[in-house]
């Protein structure tokens, strides 16, 4: 979806303000809210339909909330969108139904941190372009979640690195199956996307699935 | 509750809890009522993120690759097995990239394992919408400027590849441990925005 969360290339969001010695998390509610989204996620969603959860937050709320905000509401959302959670109970704060059970225990937390959530998948068809090819970026705006920028969008570039295949973000945020693709880094000069101005020795290198790219 | 109330106080002085510290602590409630969350395991997760992963790991990284050559070999072929000898693992749906050069930023999503949580800056509007378009412009605000004939690479991480660059080892540095070495290496080097 073209969101404002795709903001590669825009201008005027403000300074950038490193923060010296900054803490891990600037309040005790940022660190529950990150271990809420884990424990509950765990067995419900996956980690593309966590970041369209995020990018369905309307733009201007997308703007003025902190990082942990985000993380916050699309709990919330993803809790009921996936049935944890009914919108009467988010909205009460009582529960009501069955008590279920944790899909996450204590004593599975290493466990599952340190074991993580391989995306790279083997499947039987070839990979259409080979390192070196050229190949540009198709001009696709669909209006669910994609990992392909819009300032490449309809650039020519390179492919630099295959990687196999890795489960595809666009079918899996909307929980329609991994449907694992080749994935490629792409090379994009600088002017090839920035225009003329820009230093033609810098690039940009992208992570493209092969459903984003045609033979240039 | 009178036990976070307490550690609230203790953390803030009199501060009344804000709105989004009673709004989590709801939800948080309802889950563990619900059975959806058990509370254990939320301080296990918080441990770990907080104390057990940090750039302190990505440092020792670095530090091996700059005095091991067989180890740098192996790290640039397969990185995500070469931070598992250092015991590190990679965080849910990753894999590690390894980027060699010092003029390299390595965008967007940073490996949680090795370089710890991403500070506020990186995860926030001003620098993900410049980095790609001006990264000169980026590391000249960290400190570092890039002559005009040095090729900048920017890695506008789109997949579950995450990038940890290995900055280029400080001068006069040679007779240092790794250990020594270790504390050189900054998460900002390991991003790419600054230089050592």
């Amino acid at each position: 979806m073209n969101g404002v969360h795709d903001m590669g290339g825009m201008h005027g969001l403000g300074p950038i303000a490193p923060e010296a010695d900054e803490p891990v998390f600037h309040a005790d509610w940022e660190k529950r809210v990150l271990a809420l989204n884990l424990t509950t996620g765990a067995g419900r969603w996956n980690i593309d339909a966590g970041r369209h959860a995020i990018e369905r937050i309307p733009g201007p709320d997308y703007l003025r909330m902190s990082y942990y905000e985000k993380w916050f509401t699309r709990l919330g959302m993803l809790a009921v969108e996936r049935g944890a959670l009914t919108a009467r109970e988010l909205e009460t704060g009582k529960p009501e139904g069955p008590k279920l059970t944790p899909a996450l225990t204590a004593d599975r937390v290493a466990a599952v941190l340190a074991h993580g959530g391989p995306v790279d998948r083997r499947i039987d068809a070839a990979p259409a372009f080979e390192v070196g090819d050229a190949v540009r970026a198709r001009n696709l705006n669909p209006t669910g979640h994609t990992r392909l920028p819009r300032y490449a969008r309809g650039r020519t570039g390179v492919i630099d690195r295959h990687h196999g295949a890795h489960v595809f973000p666009d079918s899996n945020a909307h929980f329609a199956g991994e449907d694992p693709r080749h994935l490629y880094t792409v090379r994009f000069t600088a002017p090839e996307l920035w225009g003329e101005a820009a230093s033609p020795r810098d690039a940009v290198y992208l992570d493209l699935w092969e459903p984003y790219l045609e033979r240039a | 509750m009178a036990h976070d109330h307490d550690d609230y106080h203790h953390d803030h002085g009199q501060d009344p809890p804000s709105d989004m510290a009673l709004r989590v602590k709801a939800l948080e409630s309802l889950l563990v009522d619900k059975g959806i969350v058990d509370p254990a395991a939320l301080d296990v997760i918080i441990e770990t993120y907080e104390h057990k992963v940090g750039p302190r790991n990505g440092a020792r990284v670095v530090a091996r690759a700059w005095s091991d050559p067989a180890y740098r070999a192996r790290l640039m072929a397969d990185a995500t097995t070469a931070i598992a000898e250092l015991g590190f693992a990679v965080d849910p749906g990753e894999a590690l990239g390894i980027l060699d050069d010092f003029v390299t930023l390595g965008g967007h999503l940073v490996p949680w394992p090795v370089l710890g949580l991403p500070p506020v800056w990186y995860k926030a509007a001003p620098y993900r919408s410049r980095a790609v378009i001006d990264p000169r412009g980026v590391m000249a605000e960290f400190g570092t400027r890039v002559a005009d004939d040095v090729e900048v690479r920017v890695w506008d991480s789109t997949a579950e590849i995450r990038y940890l660059v290995v900055p280029q080892r400080s001068a006069g540095t040679d007779g240092l441990t790794e250990d020594q070495l270790a504390d050189l290496v900054t998460r900002d080097s390991m991003i790419g925005v600054a230089r050592l």
